[in-house]
């Protein structure tokens, strides 16, 4: 009887999405499992022990999948396993993803996640395979090199859920040309931070001091940093922690410099937004993930393109502390039937090779060793490099609350954040409430 | 005896094939929605779904979320629906007039319901971006002060409004347009030889005679306007603050961001009864008013 509910939701869901991305611009791949081919010839068979397998691997519309496609020949031709691609929208990876997963698919085998957003979730639910033993096992693959906060990120339970791909931080974009004029240093601190914006502020012609992500739920991940920076955190143990003082002066730094210095209509910005008034010239300061650099540099996209500047994340009471997270992961599907091969997948698609070869395409990954050789920092900025070395090296393992269901938690959070930008005053009761609700999510995690 | 039961009921059987898929398609969603809004679920493989009878129905409606969102549906159907019923009944009037180049106007007023909502909201989207956006940009050229629209919790259901109206006034029009044309020549000549003023024609003759063909557009609007959620999921996401969430948007939310599917069912029950509702009161009205007329 459960297992047939089950099986009905999964049907239920489906007919339900297949409308909601009807609206949207749906992908039609085709989503047949591929069964599995027979083993090779005995003749391959030692040296090729997974000859003829076919594993799937689905992939978000993401530089790092455009950058692993043309190298796929390579894996095939080396292992003899073929590999089917399908690659979707962000969001309607999730959605694919936990339908496919909800009524026991064992395809695909391997897939790329979120591991902040989606991780949790999919751990719990018992449809990632935890990868520790393939890991420690695995020869050469020398799993040590990746950084902690990475690892940190991907694990849940003190199990390994995924391998990361692709790492980001928090860093301050700035404005050379804008700071020189008006000989202001690079701020450090957040204080100093505050100042600069201020000084640079000038709305009467269209130039403003800071801009960031205003939007609810694409708020929380920016101003994480913020909250870790003054010593606070989401959470602390099973507790909900967003509303101490610490985390009050952080979300009332972020919240202010918004309202007072930043373009109008921020209330509705994510980092689309965010960045495109950067690149127009519009603003001195801007905080986000470094990944999205060039959105700011590309001379094709940013009338500051050669102005930009890159500084790490300035500290408050705690110091500097940016969120240092895996932004994407692999992650083997546990009902897969093809263990082995998909574990020969992953291992190849994060050795340093191929991490290397990613990494030149502009994917920032999460191997020290890469990282630390010349030609593995290429796809960057060569003042963006010492930047991400350091962040990495301070930085926080997670940039939301750590919970399953990532999308209430944040809107929870981010109600704080906006009700300082629409010029509430009163905050402890607007944290206390929001407080609550982050602490009924974590409550209601543990009777899963 | 078998060939003449078989003629005689050759309509049904003939329809049969269309009407089991119909029922199938339209009430399994249904009774299975109603379902799962018993059950508290949230697509965990680890927690099976456990009944809990009405207390999704309970939680729901104490919830300030939800009757905001509820606010905010009625506060969009209603601004929008008004402007879009006077604004196509006086689009038809004006086009059904004879001009040259009329087909080429009639063309250009069809075309916004012709593109893609979900990219028509991302166009309008920029248009109504505070700083670099066309919209600001033609309020101060007139000399008006720049507005915030889609960022202001206040201005974003009336900026909402405009899109939805821009968009699906012209079908009111086309609909007013065709019953326009079936109506009888007879009562105007008599009215002008009464000398009747053209408004008075207006008032007296066309809108009266008018009415079945309104309520019929009004009523395929409102249902449409109820369950809008493309453009305002392409702009704000039910942004700033939740301020233009309604209670499709909210449905969404419940049910792919939170997972709580037994709420968003709820949700979704109530909200289908709610538009049920509403369609029927409209259906009786155009019979009470159709029957006046007679």
């Amino acid at each position: 009887m459960r297992k047939s509910f089950k099986q009905w939701v999964g049907v239920g869901t489906t007919v339900v999405m297949a409308a909601t991305v009807a609206t949207g611009c749906g992908n039609t791949a085709s989503e047949t499992p591929q069964p599995s081919a027979q083993a090779g010839t005995s003749a391959t068979a030692n040296a090729k022990p997974y000859a003829g397998k076919t594993i799937s691997l689905v992939t978000a519309n993401h530089p790092w999948a455009e950058a692993i496609k043309p190298l796929l020949p390579d894996f095939e031709k080396e292992t003899g396993i073929k590999v089917n691609v399908e690659s979707f929208f962000e969001d309607q990876l999730t959605q694919k993803l936990t339908v496919q997963f909800t009524s026991g698919s064992a395809t695909p085998d391997v897939f790329m996640y979120r591991p902040l957003q989606e991780g949790k979730l999919f751990y719990k639910n018992g449809w990632v395979q935890p990868l520790d033993d393939f890991a420690q096992k695995a020869k050469d693959y020398d799993f040590s090199d990746f950084t902690k906060s990475a690892i940190g990120s991907t694990t849940v339970d003190a199990k390994l859920a995924g391998i990361p791909i692709i790492t980001e931080q928090e860093i301050l974009y700035y404005r050379k040309d804008l700071l020189q004029k008006a000989g202001i240093a690079v701020p450090k601190t957040l204080d100093e931070l505050t100042a600069a914006v201020k000084k640079l502020h000038d709305p009467k012609n269209e130039m403003y001091g800071f801009v960031a992500r205003g939007q609810r739920s694409p708020l929380v991940t920016q101003v994480s940093s913020f909250l870790y920076s003054e010593g606070a955190d989401f959470t602390t143990g099973d507790k909900a922690s967003i509303n101490t003082p610490e985390a009050l002066k952080a979300f009332t730094t972020y919240g202010t410099l918004l309202k007072d210095y930043a373009p109008p209509g921020v209330l509705n910005m994510s980092w689309p937004q965010a960045f495109a008034i950067f690149a127009q010239g519009k603003v001195a300061f801007l905080t986000d993930a470094n990944s999205l650099y060039q959105n700011a540099t590309d001379p094709t996209k940013s009338k500051i393109s050669d102005q930009v500047g890159f500084a790490v994340f300035p500290g408050g009471k705690a110091g500097s502390k940016p969120y240092s997270i895996t932004s994407w992961g692999l992650a083997m599907n546990a009902k897969s039937a093809n263990k082995e091969a998909t574990w020969a997948f992953i291992q190849w698609a994060t050795s340093k090779d191929v991490v290397l070869k990613t990494q030149q395409k502009g994917n920032p990954g999460a191997r020290i060793s890469v990282w630390d050789k010349a030609e593995g920092t290429t796809g960057f900025p060569a003042e963006l490099v010492p930047v991400i070395k350091e962040s990495a090296k301070t930085g926080v393992d997670h940039d939301r609350p750590t919970v399953i269901s990532v999308g209430e938690a944040r809107d929870a959070v981010g109600e704080i954040v906006q009700k300082i930008m629409t010029g509430e005053t009163n905050l402890q009761p607007v944290a206390d409430k929001a407080n609550q609700a982050l602490q009924t999510i974590i409550d209601k995690d543990k009777s899963r | 005896m078998q060939y003449s039961w078989f003629n005689r009921n050759l309509k049904w059987i003939y329809t049969l094939p269309a009407v089991i898929f119909v029922m199938l398609m339209m009430l399994f969603p249904i009774i299975y929605t109603v379902r799962i809004s018993f059950y508290e679920w949230s697509m965990s493989a680890t927690t099976p779904p456990a009944w809990v009878g009405l207390s999704n129905y309970i939680a729901l409606l104490k919830d300030e979320r939800f009757w905001h969102a509820a606010g905010s549906t009625f506060y969009f159907t209603f601004a929008a629906l008004t402007l879009e019923v006077i604004l196509g009944i006086a689009i038809a009037l004006l086009l059904s007039r004879e001009f040259r180049g009329k087909n080429l106007v009639k063309t250009v007023f069809l075309l916004p319901m012709v593109a893609t909502p979900v990219a028509m909201g991302l166009v309008w989207m920029l248009i109504y971006e505070p700083t670099i956006g066309v919209a600001n940009m033609m309020l101060k050229s007139l000399g008006l002060q720049p507005l915030l629209w889609l960022a202001s919790p206040n201005q974003v259901i009336p900026s909402l409004v405009i899109v939805d109206v821009w968009e699906w006034t012209p079908m009111i029009a086309l609909i007013i347009m065709a019953g326009l044309a079936t109506l009888p020549s007879d009562p105007y000549e008599a009215a002008d030889v009464d000398g009747a003023s053209t408004w008075r024609k207006f008032v007296s003759i066309t809108l009266p005679l008018l009415r079945p063909t309104i309520i019929v557009a009004a009523m395929l609007r409102l249902i449409d306007v109820l369950k809008t959620f493309d453009i305002i999921y392409a702009t704000t996401q039910g942004g700033p603050n939740f301020a233009s969430e309604t209670l499709n948007l909210y449905g969404y939310v419940l049910g792919f961001q939170y997972f709580k599917l037994g709420m968003a069912s709820s949700l979704l029950v109530i909200f289908f009864a709610l538009v049920m509702g509403l369609t029927l009161f409209m259906i009786w009205m155009r019979k009470r008013l159709e029957g006046a007329s007679s």
